[in-house]
């Protein structure tokens, strides 16, 4: 299958990774590769099958609706590229 | 006296209780080694400060005539996939560097408790995306075996859990913590010469250890031999209430209960994973295994896993769509690296952040998500693959019918030598065609050192077993190991 390198970029957009015209370039051909191969999975009939939604059988727990951490503020905010009054800092985002 | 580093964990632990040594001795030991054997990159962070006051804990307690924890005096090595409190923790990742948690993972936590103590965080292939330790942003960790005949090309240990099959092969630590998506134990294990094991999904708690694909993602212990691998697995089972899919089961005596006789056992031989240019070697060493399993009493059947073809094709959509998902989180706010360019707006904060941070592997695997969740492409991809994992599954329900464990080989070769297979990204996840299947079904799996080929490097066997029997895996790759009587160890270069 291919993969033009406008696909490239518009996939790169919605993952969130900044690429070069020569990424985009180099990545086409090898994620047409990749989705090319992934693609015999087309030949299997799947038409009575259900898909998978956990591997081993397990219930979803419920627990008592009451909190159980919190109060960590500092620790959360310990590993923050920039963080200040108490807050995650980002570039502003309103104009 | 043998050297202390040539010990086992069950070696460490009864010599530490009988008095034959001293923790600090066994820690001082391994911490030396750690040390001087920088030239194989397997550790990212050394921590013999952790080491040693584990062991003052196990010398002080025995002093006082205290009952010794299971662990007590072992020092192990940590794959950095593993949170681990107030030590960083990377997972191999630009985007990680630096990163500290302020908690720690469950099931580190249950080794400490269990009285173990920690050398160091061990390199890895990054985020775990990856079959030989290349795509770390560290540097690639270089397996100690080499090929014989003077060739001192440098070797794969394997991924993604290379760091811990490195150190353990090269006699760095006894054991090792490992995480195994696809094969990412096994195959390492393989690679090296040493035994690992992959319990069923849901047996280790995924609390704290730093996420890929969160319904494939499931820890274990890696080890020189199968007796080490069932008393790490006991101590980093049970269940975890932070994990939503973790099992509430009592973790059963695997040490215990090992016994490698294997009458009444029926042991299936796939008929599918004999697979085209498969190696000679590596068939007469499955046949070599099944002769073993044989003489260890147990009934040998052909059966049929009719959709194994099928398993990696699912999987490298499967995987990359839970990653790209998972590895959203990377976004320069609230951990790890942040790039700002001048001028940026938020947007293209996160878009730089994640172009610098993430290494090329695990760009590609979250755009391959990316796009096979994206609108118009879900259902021909996600859906039609999450459809073939439930007909892999039944596969193997069926065959349980015929049979009580599986036997193959664990990787279809040797390890190869660095930079050979790193350029064609599908070459390098067909190294993964014996373990992916068994990882999509969440069923129990482990490989245990068979022989060496011609080169001299070690070859694997896998057994894999129906969900819960860790018991019959550990017992079966017990018999292996009691008929293969391997010995063999990289000669010290490094």
């Amino acid at each position: 299958m291919s993969v033009d390198t406008a696909t490239v970029k518009r996939v790169a957009s919605l993952a969130r990774i900044a690429i070069t015209d020569a990424e985009a370039e180099r990545l086409a051909p090898e994620l047409g590769n990749i989705l090319g191969w992934i693609e015999q999975l087309g030949e299997v009939d799947t038409s009575a099958v259900e898909p998978m939604t956990a591997v081993i059988p397990n219930t979803l727990r419920l627990r008592e609706d009451v909190v159980t951490d919190g109060n960590v503020r500092d620790a959360v905010l310990a590993n923050a590229p920039q963080a200040e009054h108490g807050f995650f800092t980002v570039p502003k985002v309103i104009e | 006296m043998t050297e202390l580093t040539d010990l086992t964990v069950a070696g460490i632990r009864d010599g530490v209780r009988s008095g034959a040594f001293s923790a600090r001795e066994v820690a001082d030991a391994f911490v030396t080694a750690v040390s001087r054997a920088k030239d194989l990159n397997a550790f990212l962070v050394e921590t013999p400060d952790h080491a040693l006051a584990a062991a003052k804990q196990a010398d002080e307690a025995r002093a006082a005539g205290e009952t010794l924890k299971p662990l007590a005096g072992v020092p192990i090595g940590m794959k950095d996939l593993f949170c681990t409190k107030g030590v960083t923790s990377t997972a191999a990742s630009h985007i990680l560097e630096g990163f500290t948690p302020t908690y720690e993972s469950t099931v580190s936590q249950r080794l400490w408790d269990a009285g173990a103590g920690m050398l160091g965080k061990l390199n890895m292939d990054q985020f775990a995306m990856g079959s030989s330790n290349e795509t770390s942003a560290f540097g690639n960790v270089i397996s100690p075996w080499r090929r014989g005949g003077g060739d001192n090309a440098p070797l794969a240990p394997g991924g993604s859990s290379g760091g811990s099959s490195s150190a353990i092969a090269a006699r760095l630590c006894p054991a090792a913590t490992g995480t195994d998506t696809g094969g990412s134990i096994r195959q390492p294990a393989a690679f090296t010469g040493i035994s690992g094991i992959k319990p069923t999904y849901g047996r280790c708690s995924r609390w704290g250890v730093i996420a890929f694909a969160s319904s494939l993602d499931q820890a274990g212990p890696m080890a020189r031999d199968v007796r080490d691998c069932a008393i790490m697995l006991e101590a980093m089972s049970g269940f975890d209430v932070k994990d939503s899919t973790s099992l509430d089961l009592a973790v059963p005596k695997w040490e215990a209960g090992l016994s490698s006789n294997l009458a009444g056992k029926r042991v299936g031989i796939p008929k599918e994973y004999r697979v085209d240019n498969m190696p000679a070697e590596i068939e007469a060493l499955w046949q070599q295994g099944i002769d073993w399993l044989k003489d260890a009493g147990a009934e040998i059947v052909e059966v049929s896993l009719p959709h194994t073809k099928y398993a990696l094709p699912a999987y490298y959509i499967i995987a990359p769509a839970e990653a790209s998902s998972n590895l959203a989180r990377y976004d320069g706010v609230r951990y790890g690296q942040r790039e700002l360019p001048e001028g940026a707006n938020l947007q293209d904060m996160y878009a730089a952040t994640r172009a610098a941070g993430f290494g090329d592997e695990v760009k590609r695997r979250i755009m391959i998500g990316t796009y096979v969740l994206s609108a118009g492409f879900y259902d021909a991809y996600y859906t039609q693959a999450q459809k073939v994992r439930t007909l892999i599954a039944q596969d193997f329900e069926k065959a349980w019918g015929q049979c009580d464990l599986l036997l193959t080989p664990t990787a279809p070769s040797a390890a190869f030598a660095l930079g050979e297979k790193s350029d064609d990204p599908i070459a390098m996840y067909l190294n993964d065609v014996f373990t992916v299947p068994s990882s999509l079904a969440g069923l129990p799996a482990m490989s245990v050192p068979g022989g060496l080929d011609a080169g001299g490097l070690p070859l694997g066997l896998q057994v894999i077993g129906k969900p819960l029997d860790e018991q019959g895996v550990l017992n079966a790759g017990l018999a292996i190991e009691e008929r293969a009587g391997f010995t063999a160890r990289p000669e010290a270069w490094w």
